[in-house]
């Protein structure tokens, strides 16, 4: 499994949202699947230099919202593909991407045509390797 | 369990020549918990330290750690409380093994295994000479002599500091390796935001020898926040704020950051009319700073009356 939490101080994103953030995007793009394992909460703080408690926090989180599922004696594993984010929070999300993709291709001259054609270009080639929209299947 | 706090006073003070050091400090340690003591040099942080450890007596107020009078620590009381300083007492002609035997005599609970692991984990080797030793690998070899008795209670002032980045990052480490055993308390005084933000889960800092905050560390950083207020043109002036902390003035822009955003904050800040009203997240650094910096308003942008020379 190559998925590995990467967590980094002084963001504006406190360290417990930055772990759940990052789970809830492995699972939404498929790098994490149901049943993987996550690493204990132990292991995970040894392992980013973090305090437990953190930890626990973001798998408290995670588990509210059933994206992981704590079995005893057994480990901590993703469970059922629900949905990820609520529309709002996904939206606030989505929005930023865009303004930055629309800035950056602006300034790089390209017109509006050849942005819709780009963007059309990429949405065929992702329904092509994850057949649909990962949300809604 | 024992819930009582592992650290307790209440209007704690101390003068020193007729200048308060502490000022009514009323601070609470839960038990298990990475606390870290926060606030700018001068502020009162050692002498908090040396006062809970029975090193310096209150002018007034009361205080216990472990739930011993600190005005009367007794010797039992010492022993199951750990504490580390920069300038931890060690003699130079001694190897790395002879501090330990040494230090071992005074402590009927000693764990050598701890005493090595911390060592090892600093890279130290045992027949090394003290004098040989880098400040880092000293720093190493001062923990591990504070570990090996099993302190309960573990008080470090500022530790990291003068250290190296990859000695500053074994200390951390092994402040995470402790919190294995949940009833072990650490009670650690920083500047470095970064480490504060790893391993810290309570936070107190001290402003000016007052305590200003005592909270889990997440409650602080909910409740500082910072608002991006957009308007058509200059913004207007600002009225009284409740909560404000800082604001920046740009062209079209107020970014004001604010304790406790409450309804009050939010109706003063809607009265302004702006075209758009941005909640923005903000890293603990910021945060602390806004809490400790200069209050009131900034401007990066001179007025035109000022631009003309």
């Amino acid at each position: 499994m190559s998925f590995r939490i990467v967590i980094s101080t002084g963001s504006r994103v406190p360290i417990y949202k930055q772990i759940t953030d990052q789970v809830r995007q492995a699972v939404v793009t498929g790098r994490l699947a149901v049943g993987d394992q996550l690493p204990s909460v132990r292991a995970l703080a040894e392992d980013l230099v973090v305090n437990p408690n953190t930890i626990a926090h973001a798998y408290a989180d995670l588990a509210r919202d059933g994206l992981i599922e704590s079995r005893a004696g057994r480990g901590v594993f993703i469970t059922r593909k629900r949905k990820v984010f609520t529309p709002e929070e996904a939206w606030r999300r989505l929005e930023p991407l865009i303004d930055a993709a629309v800035g950056e291709a602006m300034a790089l001259n390209f017109t509006h045509q050849e942005l819709k054609d780009a963007f059309e270009k990429k949405l065929g080639r992702w329904k092509q390797v994850k057949g649909g929209d990962p949300n809604h299947e | 369990m024992n819930e009582q706090p592992v650290i307790f006073t209440r209007g704690l003070t101390r003068y020193f020549g007729g200048k308060p050091a502490v000022e009514g400090l009323n601070l609470e340690v839960p038990r298990g918990s990475v606390f870290a003591f926060l606030g700018r040099n001068g502020s009162g942080k050692t002498t908090t330290i040396r006062l809970l450890l029975g090193l310096v007596q209150p002018t007034r107020g009361e205080g216990a750690i472990l739930g011993y009078n600190i005005r009367h620590l007794p010797t039992e009381a010492r022993a199951r409380i750990g504490y580390l300083t920069e300038e931890h007492q060690l003699y130079g002609w001694m190897s790395v093994k002879e501090c330990g035997d040494f230090q071992s005599r005074f402590y009927p609970r000693w764990n050598e295994k701890i005493f090595r692991g911390v060592v090892g984990h600093f890279h130290l080797s045992m027949t090394s000479r003290v004098k040989d030793l880098s400040r880092g690998e000293r720093a190493g070899l001062s923990l591990g002599l504070t570990l090996a008795p099993e302190p309960e209670l573990l008080m470090m002032d500022d530790p990291t500091q003068g250290l190296d980045p990859v000695a500053c990052r074994s200390l951390v480490e092994s402040m995470i390796y402790l919190t294995r055993r949940s009833d072990r308390t650490i009670f650690f005084s920083s500047h470095q935001l970064a480490d504060v933000e790893r391993v810290a889960d309570y936070i107190a800092i001290l402003d000016r020898s007052v305590l200003r905050v005592c909270c889990p560390l997440e409650t602080f950083r909910q409740s500082v926040q910072q608002v991006k207020l957009r308007f058509p043109g200059p913004p207007p002036p600002l009225p009284e704020i409740p909560g404000l902390l800082q604001a920046f003035r740009s062209e079209g822009e107020l970014r004001l950051t604010c304790v406790h955003y409450h309804g009050a904050t939010e109706q003063a800040l809607r009265a302004l009319a702006p075209v758009e009203m941005e909640m923005v997240p903000i890293s603990l650094e910021d945060a602390f700073i806004s809490y400790l910096g200069e209050r009131g308003e900034k401007s990066f942008i001179l007025s035109e009356t000022e631009a003309q020379p």
